[in-house]
């Protein structure tokens, strides 16, 4: 118990209210057969604007991170904070990016955008005029009126970024929101995701398994153990290269050691299932 | 300046393709209406050579003639408006009571635990045992025989849109669930639209479910429609009425069918 919340401590700015805060969260899964712990006493802060990428072998607990964190699930002990307030169920300080873009195929990209004020019961003349300066902002302007199965898999996830943007969310959860996608398009759209957030100032919690992604994109990667998971380090990332984007982070002089380090760590607890494949794609 | 001059020769070739195509597909319609043809001409011959008993089978002249003068007497009409109106309610409000049903079974889990069982059973019986029940609850009614094509198709429709629905992807779910949707906006954004295709294929199982029924009923108690010339026609010995009536039975539950696919087309290209 190198305790999770100190090391996720030392990077807090320190007074400065969170974003996010889970404070020593269990999380324990009941089965007829058994019970499991999901989280182990797993702390971690992040601070408004910041873009924090957590990495970790698989079935370590990261997207339950996440459902905690949205509001979908309610820790067994322990507490989660959003913005200050402690979280009892989904709010609309909150917007989930899911690994598929789930855009409904009985609805046109702009339907399919304006899912979540529907929901909301939010669709008014003038948040529905926002939605659509997104939808053109983002390359999507002369499709609102199309189908999904009419648009490529990066304008679909850049659709399904717009209908999590469209309720105003502070916080933006990522659940590997790229892994669906062919290689190529995936750097595409991770420097469209990047130059979006950074653009509206959300703060980002993006679970991956690519330590890659995670390096170029965030300010902070966070390893997790195996499970029961907790937050085995954190790793602030300061990159000098030209470009502040996610491909031209990757040519920074530092972003090998990092990776290395990172990894290490990640085979350090075991085996690294679901990274290996991260090495061959740097 | 090679592709250019290549362009034409691809092209005829493609051409032939297309024609080998058009070939093919004339070959099978004219199979079709020659199986067709040859059937009722060798159908009509056997009874006027004396090989089959005309007056056990019937024959192709005799049942047209006997639909002809039906169709003048005005009878033809009444008797398919009864069966197809019949089934139509069938299928409709059987598709109706079943997509209800399955939506409570969704609502509750513990709900459909508890009721699985019954459901099972309910599935097994033959509906059509349960014929005389209806009319002795209904009557000798046309109240009864679409009680009866209820019946038949309101459970294969209970089960095959409950599946539905719980196959609806979790993740669509999840993700109407981080934006703070209440239950019923699940069942409405996601869970029924995303549905549709399983209930229009329930609708088009139900479109042959409800005739059996509405047959098997009219068989029981009526007074008119295809089923009842049937069983009349079968009493009194006149094949000719009772062929020519399955005749027309087989054309309308085809043109029920293929109405039901022109349905399933039209709802699928609003969904791109």
């Amino acid at each position: 118990m190198s305790g999770g919340a100190n090391v996720a401590g030392v990077d807090d700015p320190g007074g400065r209210a969170s974003a996010i805060g889970l404070d020593r969260v269990w999380m324990i899964y009941h089965t007829r057969e058994a019970e499991t712990a999901a989280l182990a006493q797993m702390s971690l802060e992040v601070a408004p604007q910041e873009f924090v990428a957590v990495v970790g072998p698989s079935g370590c607990g990261k997207s339950t991170v996440l459902s905690l964190v949205a509001g979908l699930i309610k820790p067994t002990s322990g507490s989660v904070e959003v913005c200050g307030e402690t979280v009892t169920g989904p709010s609309g300080h909150v917007g989930y990016m899911l690994q598929q873009d789930c855009l409904y195929e009985w609805r046109t990209i702009l339907g399919n955008a304006l899912l979540g004020l529907e929901v909301q019961r939010a669709v008014t003349r003038e948040s529905v005029a926002v939605v659509r300066r997104m939808l053109n902002a983002y390359g999507l302007g002369e499709f609102e009126n199309h189908y999904p199965c009419h648009l490529s898999g990066g304008m679909r996830q850049r659709a399904a970024l717009v209908r999590t943007l469209a309720t105003r969310p502070d916080v933006l959860l990522l659940d590997e929101p790229l892994s669906a996608l062919d290689y190529q398009t995936r750097l595409e759209v991770s420097e469209d995701l990047y130059r979006i957030m950074r653009a509206e100032g959300l703060t980002v919690l993006m679970v991956t398994h690519d330590i890659s992604e995670a390096i170029a994109m965030s300010d902070r990667v966070l390893v997790m153990s195996r499970r029961p998971g907790r937050i085995k380090s954190s790793h602030k990332i300061n990159l000098t290269c030209e470009r502040q984007t996610p491909i031209g982070r990757r040519e920074a002089p530092e972003f090998r050691a990092y990776f290395n380090a990172i990894w290490k760590e990640l085979t350090a607890d075991g085996h690294a299932v679901g990274s290996a494949p991260a090495i061959a794609r740097t | 300046m090679a592709t250019q001059s290549d362009r034409p020769r691809q092209s005829r070739e493609h051409e032939a393709f297309l024609s080998s195509l058009a070939r093919r597909r004339m070959v099978v319609s004219v199979a079709r209406a020659l199986i067709l043809a040859a059937f009722v001409v060798l159908w009509e011959v056997a009874a006027r050579r004396g090989w089959i008993n005309a007056f056990v089978v019937s024959q192709p002249s005799r049942a047209f003639a006997t639909a002809v003068s039906m169709a003048r007497r005005g009878e033809l009409w009444l008797h398919l408006g009864m069966t197809v109106g019949e089934t139509a309610i069938g299928f409709t409000v059987g598709t109706l009571i079943g997509i209800v049903a399955a939506v409570l079974l969704w609502w509750s889990d513990l709900l459909s635990d508890i009721l699985d069982p019954y459901i099972v059973v309910l599935n097994s019986i033959p509906k059509v045992a349960l014929g005389p029940i209806f009319i002795v609850w209904l009557g000798t009614t046309v109240t009864a025989i679409i009680a009866m094509a209820i019946a038949i198709s309101v459970v294969v429709t209970i089960m095959m849109v409950y599946v539905g629905f719980r196959q609806v992807d979790p993740d669509r779910v999840k993700l109407l669930r981080t934006f703070g949707a209440t239950r019923l906006q699940i069942l409405s954004k996601v869970v029924l639209p995303a549905s549709v295709p399983v209930m229009i294929a329930a609708l088009k199982v139900n479109v042959g479910l409800s005739m059996v029924g509405t047959i098997v009923g009219e068989f029981l108690v009526s007074k008119a429609g295809l089923g009842f010339l049937i069983v009349y026609g079968g009493q009194v010995f006149n094949m000719s009425l009772v062929m020519s009536s399955v005749i027309l039975l087989s054309i309308v539950s085809v043109l029920l069918y293929y109405g039901v696919s022109a349905l399933e087309r039209a709802v699928m290209r609003t969904r791109g």
